[in-house]
């Protein structure tokens, strides 16, 4: 059984399509690549998958569960994590608050053991506050962790929009767009950093892209969008070669 | 001038043990309570200080309060002095009314709590239909709700209408004012400081993305909500025995408009700033009295000049040691440690 299973997923914005009849399984491990040109619908995907749109049709079920109609919050505690396009941290917070942040849901003491700092507070803080660090160590952003977020340098926000992610214990991660500003030494070191916690955490990769270098260098399959629309899937080297995606990128003209 | 630099450097190494001992804000709770019964016991003090001080306590409670939602959530409510009247009112019926006056004393704690949950219970009823829908929908629906308060008092004649409510025994006293002051101070830093605290915060920095980092964002902005306006209520039931006469008059936009002073003055999203806040604007209200009405042209103007120049306030969004619990104050101490070590050996 596939651990993502989104079937005919549709959704328009006020008379807009942004999305229509979008398909797609992903197996456990798998890591998969959808691109398109800008506007396409990729990001409009990532948020009908983590419950920010609501979806207008379609299904899409994630290890046995329903979707559609859940909050993002009860999503993400499903197992589904996600980065965004344009880094959202919580600027003015630490580091650690922003990793802490993610930890909500596994906190295990009530409003009222918060109140008085009674019962499992101390523990399960004690417990939280180890395992972020611990998080931040493994990402070597340890030594920023009581900076404010908004003072760390662009490539290690990214960083830790990751460990952030990773946080709320998923089986999927959603990258959107990983590689934004990066230059090309940069994005080699981003694949093998992709590569690297895919094997030490276990995970399901599905990640938005401009950057073909990235996409083609790491991704097993790839998923084409274009005006909402998916127009080809397949295997990197099939996408290449697809007259349709060189026309959807390229324009008509210049193909023939 | 070195001499000078280390003395300030010993008080700030001196002040960081301080704060880094365990039993150093207990042992300040006991020692204020006590020095508070002592002075209202024996009269030490001149009656008009002690009034002013109960104010401060008073204005604490308020301020600490809304700068859980205005500050530490980043949302906007102006309906404060609303919750504060059916504390105040709450209080007020049931130590002239249900309780023996001749026992008010003991039976005035219960009294304040009873207020405080009926301000809770209906701000619990305010908070579940405006976080329904995300953005500044509250401050409209606070602004309303104040409004709507403040004529519902004025329409039932059975609390005395328009014209008020007399007749409770002035029961608040400088050791009850202390207590609750520092009850809701202790225990609005112990929310702040939880995991509900960080879903406070992440709130207001990116309420999307909180939302995708698994925090409940309906469930947080409840009990902030409720916990907020439990403290307006305790605050109105002090309020109205302090001054043993209440009006719906003095619940109104003024009073809520008063409380946003002190919180953005001392600075949002910090303790330490609402205290600050809430002292500065009461005793400068006290000192200003001379001037007239031209104190409340004073305000206005100091409120005006304050959002130019320091926009978050005096602390905003710092907070000082003292409130901050101490297993966060050793992790840093400990982190920064760990790093000096690090830079020593490389």
């Amino acid at each position: 059984m596939p651990l993502l299973e989104i079937k005919a997923l549709s959704h328009n914005f006020e008379g807009l399509r942004a999305v229509s009849d979008f398909n797609l399984n992903l197996a456990e491990h798998e890591l998969v690549g959808v691109i398109g040109p800008n506007g396409a619908g990729k990001t409009t995907v990532f948020n009908l998958i983590t419950g920010v749109y609501r979806a207008s049709e379609g299904n899409i079920r994630f290890a046995g569960q329903e979707l559609v109609g859940q909050t993002p919050h009860r999503i993400t505690k499903l197992g589904i994590a996600r980065t965004f396009q344009n880094i959202r941290l919580f600027r003015e917070l630490s580091v650690l608050d922003n990793v802490r942040i993610a930890h909500y849901a596994q906190a295990a003491y009530s409003p009222l053991e918060a109140l008085l700092h009674l019962g499992r507070y101390r523990s399960e803080e004690k417990r939280i506050t180890d395992h972020a660090l611990e998080l931040l160590s493994v990402f070597k952003i340890d030594a920023f962790a009581f900076e404010h977020s908004k003072n760390l340098p662009y490539g290690l926000q990214r960083k830790l929009e990751i460990a952030r992610a990773l946080a709320t214990n998923p089986q999927l991660l959603l990258l959107d767009e990983p590689a934004a500003g990066m230059n090309p030494n940069e994005i080699m070191q981003l694949m093998e950093f992709i590569r690297w916690i895919r094997k030490t955490f276990h995970l399901t990769i599905l990640l938005i892209e401009h950057q073909m270098r990235l996409v083609m260098g790491i991704c097993e399959r790839l998923v084409v969008l274009d005006f909402g629309a998916t127009i080809a899937a397949g295997l990197p080297v099939e996408i290449q070669n697809n007259p349709k995606v060189l026309e959807a990128y390229l324009g008509g003209e210049i193909v023939k | 001038m070195t001499a000078l630099k280390k003395i300030y450097q010993s008080l700030i190494t001196k002040w960081q043990a301080i704060t880094e001992y365990r039993f150093f804000l207990p042992a300040f709770f006991i020692v204020g309570l006590l020095f508070c019964i002592v002075v209202s016991c024996f009269d030490l003090m001149d009656q008009y200080i002690q009034l002013i001080l109960m104010y401060i306590g008073i204005n604490i409670i308020l301020t600490v309060s809304l700068n859980l939602i205005n500050g530490y959530m980043g949302e906007f409510s102006v309906g404060h002095a609303g919750f504060m009247a059916i504390g105040a009112y709450i209080a007020s019926l049931l130590t002239i009314g249900v309780f023996p006056q001749s026992s008010g004393s003991f039976f005035f704690p219960l009294a304040v709590l009873a207020g405080g949950i009926g301000a809770a219970l209906i701000g619990f009823l305010v908070a579940i239909p405006s976080f329904k829908t995300r953005g500044d929908y509250l401050a409209i629906v606070t602004l309303a709700f104040g409004m709507i308060v403040k004529s519902i008092i004025e329409n039932i004649d059975a609390i005395g209408g328009p014209r008020g409510l007399l007749g409770m025994d002035k029961l608040s006293t400088l050791p009850w004012v202390f207590f609750w002051t520092a009850l809701s101070v202790w225990i609005i830093r112990n929310l702040v400081y939880s995991n509900f605290g960080r879903g406070v915060l992440s709130i207001r920095e990116d309420e999307i993305a909180s939302d995708l980092m698994s925090v409940n964002t309906r469930q947080v902005k409840v009990i902030v909500f409720v916990v907020s306006s439990f403290f307006a209520g305790i605050a109105g039931g002090l309020f109205a025995h302090v001054l043993q006469y209440i009006n719906p008059r003095m619940f109104d936009i003024i009073k809520s408009t008063d409380i946003l002073i002190m919180v953005y003055l001392g600075g949002i999203g910090s303790i330490a700033g609402s205290i600050l806040g809430a002292v500065i604007y009461t005793v400068l209200l006290e000192v200003l009295r001379p001037l007239g009405v031209w104190r409340m042209v004073f305000m206005p103007l100091m409120l005006v000049l304050l959002m130019i120049y320091r926009p978050r306030g005096i602390m905003g969004l710092r907070e000082s040691r003292l409130f901050t619990p101490i297993s966060d104050l050793l992790s840093m101490k400990f982190h920064r440690q760990k790093k000096e070590a690090d830079n020593a050996s490389s």
